[in-house]
């Protein structure tokens, strides 16, 4: 069993702090990961990439043209991947900025309005984490609480911040499932 | 009755390669003398550079690392970085430190690496036989300049000094020559100086010495002598330029 | 001890601080800056050194310095910085001095590229700068074996008194996966108070050390070069290191691969099978030493029909391999060099090529 998220957004969304709570999480629960970012004059572009690979065996090519689902948290990552998922993924897609249909009949679409959720919890920075549970609790890539101990660990620093995120956290999976 | 005269501890009694009338011999024994007189013979790495000196490792009897072309001022960062407690110095002519390690010795002079640079300007490249250097005079001829140094088409020489004792960062830096008795007395005290600061953890340190090559100037030992004093001193000033407590 | 998450130069920049080398010198390059940045925040918790030199011929110095010195020292750029430290790096190999240097590949020739890239196989073991010298080039293709490789690497050094390579591609440096760092690979450096200029009073010794590369005498460079030839013929005994994979039963293509490649290639092996085409693999671990001897064997097994070497690089490898090979079957090259790494389904597309 593999799967692979391709995370792709703005810089500054967050898009790498995303895949790489996913990525610890899925070592947490024992799985073999690997993340992968873009780099280099991309991310002076504005645009961000990451993919993370979670396996139960050790993972081959590290490099994914057709990952299982998408995380789009823009309108061009969503034009640009969309077509790329495996059929029977999940298509998470940013409704607070995308108006466009993903296009896709043979993938689960999931689309949550972030930044309005996270401004309601208070602070717009908490949209990523609205956009990873709601990504987590439906595509079940890994089990919520791990997630939830992970994004704890993640703010351990910022302990302030732990409240918001726990919040994050549910509005994202309430709205996923509900 | 006891010795009045001897050779430095920090010379070994190998005959050196060195042409009749150059001043190498005795700016390595300048730096010998300081080297018994501080006492820190068992602590001292010195880096030869790639030039007439390359060999200069045969003539100490301390620890010694050899450079590629340019490039002692990085080593003796590497050394010193690593082991604050060794005495560094590098000793380098004026193809080595004023044109192809020019920025190593700016670099390393501007991060204020605790270690001492000597650095021997005889106004030529001598190893390779008598080329161009970037110090070279105006007008003087070399075999890569046969009708006299151009400023208009190469610029004037370099001072390294001066160049050096530009930086902000505190330094010692200074330009003495060797080619009489009381200069040397004065070149001695500098060298003396240099390592001292660095003894204090204190700053860089450079000790320029204005030096003679009879046999790639095609003079006799004492014309050269005159040719530094008329020629390289009314432009290489000699005197301190800049010492750490400036600052 | 429990695995963390960590970035592949981020790793590397922990490993050498574990296997006891806490000075690191280093000019900025992408896509491995994030060793520079990491370590300039570690050093100082450590009570070790960090500088950044003014330029990569500068930082390949003071490596020499403080290799000569004795001290464990380590550095770490990508492609055309290498290029720049090529010329200290003859002379560290000349001195005989150890010193670890970590070349996290981009593309090139020239400022080529940013992206993943293999192509600077031919400079880590074939030269890159002047003279007979060779570097024993360690080429991981996982961030965990990466940290393990950076680790063995100081011990390597000290074994032969030769710089070590680590050749990873862009992706070992950028990726992050789980790693732990093994204990039992920290060894404590070796004696060096026979050769380092570590001052005489630091040695209790009377007797100088000088560290240098000039033989001007033509029997004493010479006869320097048949030691330092000897010491790259041991590194040929007792250096080899490779890892097989489906190399077991019968195979109709043999492929070696090294790197991220390799693991491309794992995933392209695990597919063809389900389609019913056995393909074997030899992955170099150690570049220099090369294993032609196992490649040899490979190919030379019946049924094993061609051998592909797939690189990223326009065919570097190849040439070791058809130098191992000696014409038992067709050697073939498949590889890219932009910065895009090759998909598995194209190289299982080359490899139906070949059958065909």
């Amino acid at each position: 069993m593999q799967s692979e998220v391709q995370f792709a957004g703005f810089g500054g969304q967050g898009i790498m702090l995303m895949g790489q709570i996913l990525a610890q999480a899925a070592m947490q629960q024992g799985f073999e990961v690997v993340w992968i970012p873009s780099y280099g004059p991309e991310m002076r572009g504005g645009t961000a990439y990451c993919t993370v690979v979670a396996a139960d065996r050790p993972i081959g090519s590290p490099v994914i043209r057709n990952p299982m689902h998408l995380v789009a948290m823009n309108r061009p990552s969503l034009e640009k991947f969309a077509p790329t998922v495996k059929p029977g993924g999940v298509i998470f897609v940013n409704q607070s900025l995308i108006s466009i249909e993903a296009g896709r009949d043979d993938v689960d679409v999931i689309s949550v309005p972030i930044i309005e959720i996270a401004q309601k919890l208070g602070n717009i920075r908490a949209a990523n984490i609205v956009a990873l549970a709601a990504f987590v609790a439906r595509s079940k890539i890994v089990d919520f609480e791990i997630l939830r101990e992970t994004v704890k660990g993640k703010f351990a620093k910022k302990e302030k911040l732990i409240p918001l995120n726990m919040k994050a956290l549910d509005e994202g999976r309430k709205v996923a499932l509900g | 009755m006891g010795k009045i005269f001897q050779k430095p501890e920090a010379l070994s009694d190998t005959i050196t390669h060195y042409c009749p009338g150059c001043t190498h011999g005795v700016a390595h024994r300048l730096i010998a003398e300081v080297i018994d007189e501080l006492g820190i013979h068992g602590r001292t790495v010195g880096i030869a550079p790639v030039g007439c000196a390359v060999l200069m490792y045969n003539y100490f009897t301390c620890d010694f690392q050899e450079a590629a072309h340019g490039r002692a001022p990085a080593m003796a960062t590497g050394i010193k970085r690593v082991r604050p407690d060794l005495m560094v110095f590098t000793y380098q002519g004026d193809g080595d430190l004023a044109s192809i390690g020019l920025s190593e010795i700016v670099h390393a002079a501007n991060r204020g690496e605790k270690f001492t640079t000597i650095f021997i300007n005889n106004a030529v490249y001598g190893m390779t036989g008598g080329q161009m250097a970037p110090t070279t005079m105006p007008d003087q001829r070399t075999t890569t300049s046969p009708f006299g140094r151009k400023p208009s088409e190469v610029g004037m020489p370099i001072r390294m000094a001066e160049l050096l004792a530009s930086l902000e960062t505190p330094g010692y830096i200074v330009r003495q020559t060797l080619v009489k008795p009381k200069y040397v007395t004065r070149a001695k005290k500098a060298i003396k100086k240099a390592f001292m600061y660095q003894m204090e953890n204190r700053c860089f340190s450079m000790v320029e010495l204005l030096s003679t090559c009879p046999t790639n100037w095609g003079m006799t030992p004492v014309a050269a002598t005159k040719w530094v004093e008329e020629k390289m001193m009314p432009y290489y000033r000699l005197g301190e330029f800049k010492t750490p407590e400036d600052d | 001890m429990s695995k963390v998450l960590m970035k592949g130069n981020e790793a590397i920049g922990e490993a050498a601080i574990r296997a006891g080398s806490l000075n690191y010198f280093a000019y900025p390059i992408t896509p491995q800056s994030e060793v520079a940045e990491y370590l300039s925040r570690r050093m100082p918790e450590v009570g070790g050194v960090f500088l950044q030199g003014e330029s990569e011929v500068a930082v390949s110095y003071m490596i020499f310095g403080a290799a000569a010195c004795g001290e464990r020292v380590f550095t770490t750029s990508s492609s055309p910085g290498i290029s720049l430290m090529s010329e200290g790096i003859s002379y560290i190999t000349a001195a005989e001095c150890p010193a670890v240097f970590v070349n996290i590949m981009r593309g090139g020739p020239g400022l080529g590229g940013i992206l993943p890239s293999q192509a600077d196989y031919f400079q880590a073991t074939k030269g890159g700068g002047h003279g007979d010298y060779r570097l024993l080039v360690m080429a991981p293709a996982s961030v965990q074996e990466a940290v393990e490789m950076v680790m063995q690497a100081f011990v390597l050094a000290e074994k032969y008194l030769n710089p070590v390579m680590i050749l990873g591609d862009g992706l070992i440096g950028q990726m992050m996966e789980p790693v732990e760092f093994p204990e039992h690979l920290k060894v404590e450096p070796s004696n060096k108070d026979g050769w380092a200029t570590s001052g005489m009073d630091t040695r209790k010794s009377s007797h100088r050390n000088l560290v240098k590369t000039l033989y001007l005498d033509p029997g004493e460079l010479n006869a320097h070069n048949l030691k330092l030839k000897a010491k790259y013929e041991r590194m040929q005994r007792e250096e080899i290191r490779y890892e097989t994979y489906n190399l077991n039963g019968d195979y109709e293509i043999l492929i070696v691969s090294y790197g991220t490649m390799s693991r491309v290639c794992r995933t392209a092996i695990d597919n063809l099978k389900e389609s019913g085409l056995e393909v074997g693999m030899i992955r170099p671990q150690h570049l220099f030493p090369f294993p032609g001897q196992a490649i040899n064997d490979a190919a030379a097994k019946k049924g094993c029909r061609a051998v592909l070497s797939v690189e990223m690089s326009m065919g570097q490898m190849v040439e070791d391999v058809e130098r191992s090979v000696i014409g038992k079957c067709p050697v073939h090259w498949y590889g890219k060099c932009g910065g895009e790494v090759p998909t598995p389904e194209e190289v299982m597309g080359e490899i139906r090529k070949i059958i065909e």
